[in-house]
């Protein structure tokens, strides 16, 4: 069952991503001011969003695992957060290109920027920390506070470019008040958005598969061990 | 509380191990900065600030990875986590020594800085303000983390890792305020920032230290 959820996840996010390239690539016009490099915006407000959303909800997972002790939920917080930290590296890079064209330099130290790569490191450390610990329940515990921790920042980061007047952008997207998309070039990003979150969903069920069989093989080891 | 905070300090008294070692370690950073940069130039008083809290947030990294560390010998974490008080006290009175000792710490290292770069605040008072809620900042989170990685395998690499990226925002409003202050001009929307971070990070670690420690 699981595999065909996995497959045709795979099959309807990939239709939808080829769709949507074509509108963006043949379809949509350049933009005025900035010509062909502003399509990035296509893949870096997606994979931005789904790294925040993901920090967030590896935190509401975490939480859970702190209530209930049940290790499925750590399980799915590591998943959600390791996939996360993937497209917020993605975020990071396709920003880096954009702003080596706009900008001119391939970084700039204003606060989204360095709010969000401040984030990707204390998620970095949280990865770190959950190999540097063995025994499954204690690693669940510190890799929570961590993932609670450490969400403070992403939502740091995600009100800094309301919070302060940053070179990053202001919010362009009509669902934070922005509107300052053209008729026609919003949509495309959500359906980014869409088919990005399947791909992302299936990577997080792949994980987790991974993450019960290692829980399996540990309990047999210990089963081994024990005798 | 207090009591655990007495013993902290008691005990750094007697021994100065934290304190000889990130005092040697703050006058070295110092020094090291002065090569770096030109410790003469009019430019000072914008980074002279970065300076200060760089210094600080390293010197007092040493003194916290030191706070839960001192209690392995002779298993005497266990035997405070089994004590009639609760985690959150145990939490509060090692952070206040922690505190005090950091804050030892700056005092001591501002002077320094003052006659090595030659700058000095218009005002004190604003100075010691924000020394004081980003010094609390500081504490808060590299005494949780301190006891976080107390028992690891990978102490020493696991702590600066986790702890450095956590106190980032803190520095960076510590550090904007401090030139502001630096320059005679007004502290700014930092302040509230800090005490935000302050407040937010304090009820966090007070929460889930019994997590932490006790599971």
């Amino acid at each position: 069952m699981r595999e065909k959820i996995i497959i045709g996840l795979a099959a309807f996010a990939g239709a939808l991503l080829a769709w949507n390239m074509n509108t963006i690539f043949t379809q949509l016009p350049d933009e005025l001011n900035q010509g062909a490099i502003y399509r990035i915006i296509y893949f870096h407000v997606p994979a931005n969003i789904l790294g925040m959303s993901g920090f967030g909800l590896g935190m509401l997972f975490s939480i859970g695992y702190l209530v209930t002790k049940d290790l499925r939920y750590d399980a799915l917080a590591a998943s959600v957060t390791e996939v996360s930290l993937v497209f917020a590296s993605i975020g990071l890079a396709t920003g880096s290109i954009w702003a080596r064209i706009i900008w001119g330099v391939w970084w700039a130290w204003d606060y989204r920027l360095t709010s969000w790569l401040v984030c990707w490191l204390i998620f970095g450390g949280y990865l770190m920390l959950r190999r540097a610990v063995d025994e499954p329940n204690q690693r669940a515990r510190f890799a929570a506070v961590v993932s609670i921790l450490g969400s403070v920042n992403a939502y740091i980061s995600y009100k800094s470019i309301e919070w302060w007047t940053t070179q990053h952008p202001q919010p362009v997207l009509s669902i934070r008040n922005g509107g300052g998309m053209a008729e026609g070039m919003e949509a495309p990003i959500w359906w980014n958005l869409l088919a990005l979150a399947c791909f992302s969903t299936i990577l997080v069920m792949v994980r987790m598969r991974q993450e019960s069989f290692a829980r399996e093989i540990d309990t047999l080891r210990r089963m081994a061990h024990a005798q | 509380m207090w009591t655990i905070a007495a013993k902290d300090l008691h005990s750094e008294l007697r021994t100065k191990e934290a304190w000889n070692a990130s005092i040697a370690f703050s006058v070295v950073i110092l020094l090291l900065f002065a090569f770096a940069f030109d410790p003469s130039s009019d430019q000072i008083r914008e980074f002279g600030s970065g300076l200060l809290w760089m210094t600080y947030a390293f010197a007092g990294a040493l003194v916290l990875n030191r706070s839960f560390a001192r209690e392995l010998q002779n298993d005497c974490l266990d035997a405070l986590i089994a004590s009639p008080i609760s985690s959150a006290a145990l939490f509060v009175g090692k952070a206040l020594a922690n505190f005090a000792m950091l804050f030892a710490v700056e005092l001591f290292s501002l002077p320094v800085f003052g006659l090595f770069y030659n700058t000095w605040p218009p005002h004190f008072a604003p100075l010691f303000l924000v020394m004081v809620l980003g010094t609390w900042a500081l504490t808060i989170i590299g005494t949780l983390f301190s006891a976080l990685t107390v028992n690891l395998r990978l102490r020493e690499l696991m702590l600066p890792t986790l702890v450095y990226p956590m106190m980032i925002p803190v520095l960076i409003a510590a550090m904007t305020i401090t030139t502001n202050v630096l320059a005679g001009n007004a502290m700014g929307f930092g302040v509230r920032f800090l005490v935000a971070f302050d407040i937010i990070f304090t009820t966090l670690a007070v929460v889930f230290v019994d997590t932490v420690l006790v599971g």
